[in-house]
């Protein structure tokens, strides 16, 4: 019986993707959960949740990500949705090679273009650090454009024609045909180009930095500036906040059909 | 005329792709309460129609009549038609009591006062239960899409057009996906379903056997044209053309002759038949494998040799050789086969069709010292080139072969081939090759076909788009080489020495 046992399985081929993610997502999870909880000397308290919120500048923080994070979603969205459609018109003649043309920018280095966009939006007359948000949300949308329109544009040239025939033979016109059969069957793609857009916004304050010079401070300003003070706790605190309220988001899109959803368990 | 019957009417409907035409000049009147069935291949039209009356395609010319006023611009969200689709087009984000209502939930009914309104939650709750009741699933008001069987979700997709009331249903190809066995009981359903609604039914299909059974009409497509247009019987029973005999059902397909008073000649036999031609003409003669009659050999109208059978359930199919053609019989009848065996084949059971001319062929041809092909007594030079493959003509008019054999075709006999849009018509008599005299001149939508009949008797069918009157007197011109030549007979017998 030993020999069928040390018989080579499919499974086997999990292992290295498994102690991946115990060493790169599993244990700095736990070490994040870990300081967030706990004090200076190690003992368990909820002294590091009490400091943030008693701090208003820390709220002020966090309601501006938000406030800048749900913004820029939604920008990308109602930009990038009309986009990908466009695209995804076969009748139109887009090829691939005319998507590539909105993925591009990301090939160049994220500091670069964000510095770059700073000195162009500068010559149009939007100076940074007198309108920093203004130049903070044209930097973010930029950046987060493409995020959104690849998986809009993927979910939509895989949509089935023919059911936005059926609306239409069963009676409902070109804009009761978009809110009732195009936006639902796209929702999966709009729900991944939401968190592809909403999380990496919170956190990134390079963007911030540079288009508002430094007159924001976003979320992911408050971890940096933690860790680099040596504040391991406080600053673990505040990322399992924007943990939280992934799971949060994650939890009311989780009736979404996301593309990967036939994808199995590990085991 | 009008007749008030005429739920819909297709009028000279065409539509074109660029230089491609899916569908051409059609015409058809579809009564109240029908049920009308579009067959052909793929790729005949049938399906481009059918979107054309959901309005999902423009129509590049004609008119789409519905209850006499023209839809043909009307957008499909606006038309009183409903669809059943190939692949249902169920949406999946709703459940089976939703996508059901979708129609429903959209639909403005005008009240006692003339007032229009939407239906309340009540009345969409009963049709939808009375739609589901018609299609035998009660009970899956709450079910998703996605936990139907192919069965289910296409009664489901049936459902949700009919609970629209539509004045005509619309069924693309709708039991396609389905295996043989739920295909025979839905198509029983559907002849059911159309008896008790009511509605007129247009249904699209390529499978005969379906056609015949659901449909009141048949109307026969391919290559975006009508082929015929009739009942079940009529189209089994009287083909309208060789296409039309094939595909509906199985047919035996023999060119012939008709002998005038009756009678036709195939298969080396003068056969009577029922239908009759002018004597001599061209006709494709169709006869189906259950009405030919297996005898002892000797006692038939034909003989031939029974060279294979297979059981097909319930009957026997034999295939004969009569010389070198072949004849697909069924019979119940077990008999030996590998033995000779004669046929009869009763009048009723010929059906004979003019056939279509494609070009005109000359058998008795052959090539005179200049190497002219003689065709009616005329020479029309011609390529004797193309007899022998790889050949040059050398300075004397001899072919020269590939491997240097020298050819003289002088009387050789030939069979010359001229197509329709080769030969050219001349005002000028004395012009062309040959000259003769218009018989005949039938007008094909976008031309004329031309028959001019030389003094030898002989024929030249041709196709141009100028009017001839009949018994003008015209030159003919056929170019070298639009003339297709056989030899008959081998070229060695030619080869010189």
């Amino acid at each position: 019986m030993l020999k069928s046992n040390l018989r080579f399985q499919r499974k086997f081929l999990a292992i290295p993707y498994a102690v991946f993610m115990l060493l790169f997502v599993v244990a700095p999870m736990v070490l994040i959960i870990g300081y967030a909880v706990t004090n200076g000397s190690g003992v368990p308290s909820t002294e590091n949740l009490k400091l943030f919120f008693s701090d208003r500048n820390n709220v002020d923080t966090l309601t501006v990500s938000l406030l800048i994070g749900l913004g820029n979603t939604a920008l990308c969205l109602l930009i990038g949705y009309p986009t990908a459609m466009l695209l995804a018109k076969k009748e139109l003649g887009f090829t691939m090679a005319t998507v590539l043309l909105f993925i591009m920018p990301m090939w160049i280095n994220f500091v670069l273009r964000t510095a770059a966009t700073r000195d162009l939006i500068y010559w149009m007359g939007l100076r940074g650090g007198e309108h920093p948000y203004a130049a903070t949300m044209v930097g973010m949308v930029y950046n987060y454009l493409p995020f959104t329109i690849l998986p809009l544009y993927t979910t939509m040239i895989k949509m089935d024609k023919s059911l936005v025939e059926a609306s239409y033979d069963l009676g409902a016109r070109p804009a009761q045909t978009f809110v009732r059969t195009v936006i639902p069957m796209t929702m999966p793609g709009i729900v991944s180009a939401a968190m592809m857009v909403f999380m990496p916004t919170m956190s990134s304050y390079v963007i911030s930095d540079v288009m508002g010079e430094r007159k924001i401070s976003l979320i992911g300003n408050s971890i940096q500036l933690y860790f680099d003070q040596g504040l391991w706790h406080m600053g673990s605190l505040v990322a399992l906040i924007m943990l939280v309220i992934i799971l949060v988001g994650s939890f009311f899109t989780r009736n979404v059909e996301t593309e990967d959803d036939a994808r199995g368990g590990l085991w | 005329m009008k007749d008030n019957n005429i739920i819909i009417e297709l009028k000279n409907v065409s539509k074109h792709y660029g230089q491609t035409y899916a569908v051409e000049d059609f015409n058809l009147q579809v009564k109240k309460g029908e049920f009308v069935t579009f067959l052909g291949p793929s790729g005949c039209g049938k399906t481009t129609t059918l979107r054309m009356i959901a309005g999902f395609e423009v129509p590049t010319c004609g008119q789409i009549l519905l209850n006499g006023r023209d839809i043909s611009s009307l957008p499909p969200y606006e038309r009183p038609v409903n669809t059943v689709f190939q692949r249902y087009a169920l949406f999946p984000h709703l459940d089976v009591y939703d996508n059901i209502a979708f129609g429903l939930k959209l639909k403005r009914v005008e009240d006692e006062n003339g007032k229009t309104r939407r239906l309340t939650r009540r009345e969409i709750t009963e049709k939808v239960r009375s739609a589901l009741k018609i299609v035998d699933l009660e009970e899956y008001e709450d079910r998703d899409i996605s936990t139907l069987s192919g069965g289910q979700q296409q009664r489901i997709a049936i459902a949700r057009a009919i609970v629209n009331e539509p004045e005509i249903l619309l069924l693309d190809e709708p039991l396609g996906a389905l295996d043989l066995k739920m295909r025979k009981d839905m198509q029983l359903e559907l002849k059911e379903m159309h008896k008790k609604l009511g509605i007129t039914f247009i249904y699209v299909t390529h499978d005969q056997e379906e056609a015949l059974t659901l449909s009141d009409t048949v109307v026969v497509m391919k290559d975006g044209m009508i082929q015929q247009i009739g009942t079940p019987e009529g189209i089994y029973n009287e083909p309208a053309n060789a296409f039309v005999a094939d595909f509906i059902g199985e047919s035996n397909i023999y060119s012939g002759t008709a002998m005038g008073g009756l009678k036709v000649r195939f298969l080396g036999h003068v056969f009577d038949a029922l239908d009759e031609f002018e004597k001599n003409e061209k006709v494709d003669v169709v006869v189906r494998p259950e009405d030919i009659k297996i005898v002892p050999a000797g006692e038939g109208q034909v003989s031939g040799r029974l060279v294979s059978k297979i059981f097909k359930g319930i009957h026997y199919e034999y295939l004969m050789m009569v010389g070198r053609s072949e004849v697909v019989i069924q019979d119940t009848k077990s008999l030996d086969i590998d033995r000779e065996a004669g046929i009869i084949i009763e009048p009723d059971g010929i059906h004979i069709m003019a056939k279509e001319l494609t070009a005109n062929i000359y058998d008795d041809a052959y090539i005179d010292k200049n190497n002219n092909v003689v065709i009616s007594e005329r020479p029309f030079p011609c390529d004797v080139t193309q007899l022998v493959p790889g050949s040059t003509l050398d300075g004397e008019g001899y072919v020269i072969g590939p491997d240097g054999t020298v050819y003289d075709f002088t009387d050789a006999d030939v069979k010359a081939s001229i197509g329709l849009g080769d030969i050219e018509i001349l005002d000028d008599v004395d012009a062309g090759e040959a000259q003769g005299s218009v018989v005949a001149s039938i007008y094909k939508g976008d031309h004329y076909m031309l028959t001019v009949r030389t003094a030898e008797d002989e024929d030249f069918v041709l196709d141009t788009e100028y009017t001839y009157d009949e018994d003008d007197r015209v030159g003919i011109h056929v170019k070298p080489e639009s003339i297709a030549l056989t030899l008959k007979g081998e070229a060695k017998k030619y080869a010189k020495k």
